[in-house]
């Protein structure tokens, strides 16, 4: 195997051997938001005209579960490394800075997509979903969740300690999650918010990944994606640029 | 032929701190190499940036001819590195941590090899066992399967036996010497200076951060003027005049220094002179802890 296709596997093992509390537990989380809020919301005016509360919110909470896991694995799987010192490990063998980036981001698409996943087919026991645009929500998904990964691995990169990261992950990528239209959508806001609303990143991935499920959208999808694709190729070339100059891993 | 290991002009700093001050070291093919200094001389700074695991401010290194920055494949490649904490992956048996380390240098099929390190450091019975299960000792010798699962040329050990019993200790040096003979450099850190002594064959002194000592072991063993006269008296208290000789006592055993032979007579004529008898002497050669000690304090300041 190579390099770049170890250290991909290793990622995968890591979380793969605690599935049950980086894949069972979120998909938990996740479906309790689900529980909770369709039911406080019930009888709120439907969404898209006749989209019911409960369908429009499990796309929302699926691209929440997939942006958020891919996030924390790998920042988690960093930080970790990086505290325990074994971080070396990848750090001595001939990587190069493509290899450890794109080991780490993949990694994290197949935690985001596999916790995703788990989401949507329990909540299809609860929900009727329509699937008007199947490869929209893959390509949503695909997307935002390596824009995640690389947030996650700038996370880790640049985090000394555990609290840092809990801090990146409280302070920037739950605010941005929470008010990128998860619960509601921003034409529901007031004109202010909705305009600032499309200066959040996050938005576009999940206003794109629910006009897969419903053919209805806020944005043109092809125009989220544009923007979603420009996030990730500019997250990911300055990652790319920190690797290679060994910012904070190689100091 | 390259040498296996060439540094030169080395310059590192960490803020306020300058950690290396132009470091120029050689490391021939096949040598057994000791790098001594105390702590904070620079040593496992100097390691990291051949590693690559940092980077030096200026100046250049390169491992079998490979620089470390710009041919760092080639260099990595090269080089094992048995880091002085004793760290590992939580996640996974022995095994599979090997098997890991072999793939991120892109080996493929490894595994008889695997077994053989495995079987030198004793690890066999232990291959599936988790490494959180593992005692300290049976971690660093992971440690040092993990620096040998790409069979470099050049091997570092960053101070191994910290903190590891005697047991083992014996049973890795044994190991290395073997490794060394089999053509394997290698480059030691310790603080055990009877280790470096046994073991290498050139050392180094550092402090901090620069070279205050390059020569053979022998060399320095005996470039040192001193010899110890260690005397136990009776009778009366060591003369005020032979203060200055002194390296330490206990009770009414004193080592004191000498520079040659020819010394040894005049300070027994004082120690005569003070009315004290001399119960037991012994002379004693100076060891290499005698030899860093005096290096370190001539590169005072």
């Amino acid at each position: 195997m190579s390099g770049f296709g170890t250290l991909l596997y290793k990622e995968l093992l890591r979380f793969w051997k605690v599935a049950f509390q980086t894949v069972a537990a979120p998909v938990l989380t996740t479906l309790l938001y689900l529980l909770i809020f369709s039911h406080v919301m019930q009888g709120r005016a439907p969404v898209y005209g006749e989209v019911p509360y409960a369908a429009f919110l499990v796309p929302g909470l699926v691209m929440m579960a997939v942006l958020q896991n891919a996030f924390a694995n790998s920042s988690s799987s960093l930080i970790q490394s990086k505290v325990t010192g074994n971080i070396i490990f990848v750090l001595l063998p001939p990587l190069s800075s493509w290899d450890f980036f794109a080991a780490y981001v993949l990694a994290s698409v197949v935690r985001g997509m596999a916790v995703g996943a788990g989401v949507l087919l329990v909540s299809l026991a609860f929900v009727t979903l329509s699937f008007e645009h199947p490869l929209w929500i893959i390509a949503f998904a695909l997307t935002g969740s390596a824009i995640l990964g690389t947030l996650g691995l700038v996370a880790g990169i640049w985090a000394e300690k555990f609290d840092q990261v809990a801090a990146f992950q409280s302070f920037l990528i739950m605010p941005l999650t929470f008010l990128s239209g998860v619960f509601y959508s921003i034409h529901s806001l007031p004109a202010f918010w909705q305009g600032l609303s499309r200066f959040n990143p996050f938005f576009y991935m999940i206003d794109g990944f629910r006009y897969g499920f419903f053919g209805v959208s806020d944005i043109n999808p092809a125009l989220s994606l544009a923007i979603a694709l420009a996030n990730l190729l500019v997250f990911a070339a300055a990652t790319l640029a920190l690797l290679k100059r060994g910012y904070k891993l190689r100091h | 032929m390259n040498p296996a290991i060439q540094i030169q002009q080395v310059y590192k700093r960490f803020g306020t701190v300058q950690a290396l001050c132009g470091i120029d070291l050689q490391v021939e093919q096949g040598e057994f190499f000791g790098l001594l200094g105390p702590n904070g001389a620079g040593k496992t700074t100097l390691i990291n940036i051949l590693a690559g695991l940092a980077r030096a401010d200026s100046g250049s290194v390169r491992v079998l001819g490979h620089d470390v920055v710009t041919e760092y494949r080639e260099s990595r490649r090269a080089l094992g590195v048995v880091p002085q904490e004793l760290v590992f992956d939580p996640f996974f048996s022995v095994r599979e941590t090997l098997r890991i380390q072999s793939g991120y240098f892109g080996l493929k099929r490894n595994d008889a090899w695997i077994d053989e390190v495995m079987h030198h450091l004793d690890l066999t019975g232990k291959a599936d066992a988790n490494m959180r299960s593992l005692s300290g000792g049976m971690k660093r010798r992971v440690l040092v399967a993990q620096a040998l699962v790409h069979k470099p040329p050049v091997i570092v050990l960053d101070e191994p036996t910290a903190g590891v019993d005697v047991e083992l200790r014996q049973g890795l040096w044994e190991f290395v010497r073997g490794l060394n003979r089999d053509g394997h450099t290698i480059v030691l850190t310790t603080h055990y200076l009877e280790e470096a002594e046994a073991l290498c064959a050139r050392i180094a002194m550092l402090k901090q951060g620069r070279v205050v000592a390059l020569d053979t072991t022998s060399n320095l063993m005996n470039r040192r003027d001193s010899l110890y006269l260690r005397l136990r008296l009776s009778g009366a208290a060591l003369p005020a005049a032979l203060a200055e000789r002194v390296r330490d006592s206990h009770d009414a055993t004193h080592t004191l220094r000498v520079r040659s032979y020819a010394e040894v007579e005049g300070v027994l004529a004082q120690v005569r002179e003070a009315g004290a008898q001399i119960e037991e002497l012994e002379l004693l050669q100076p060891d290499l802890e005698d030899v860093f000690v005096q290096i370190m304090k001539d590169a005072k300041g």
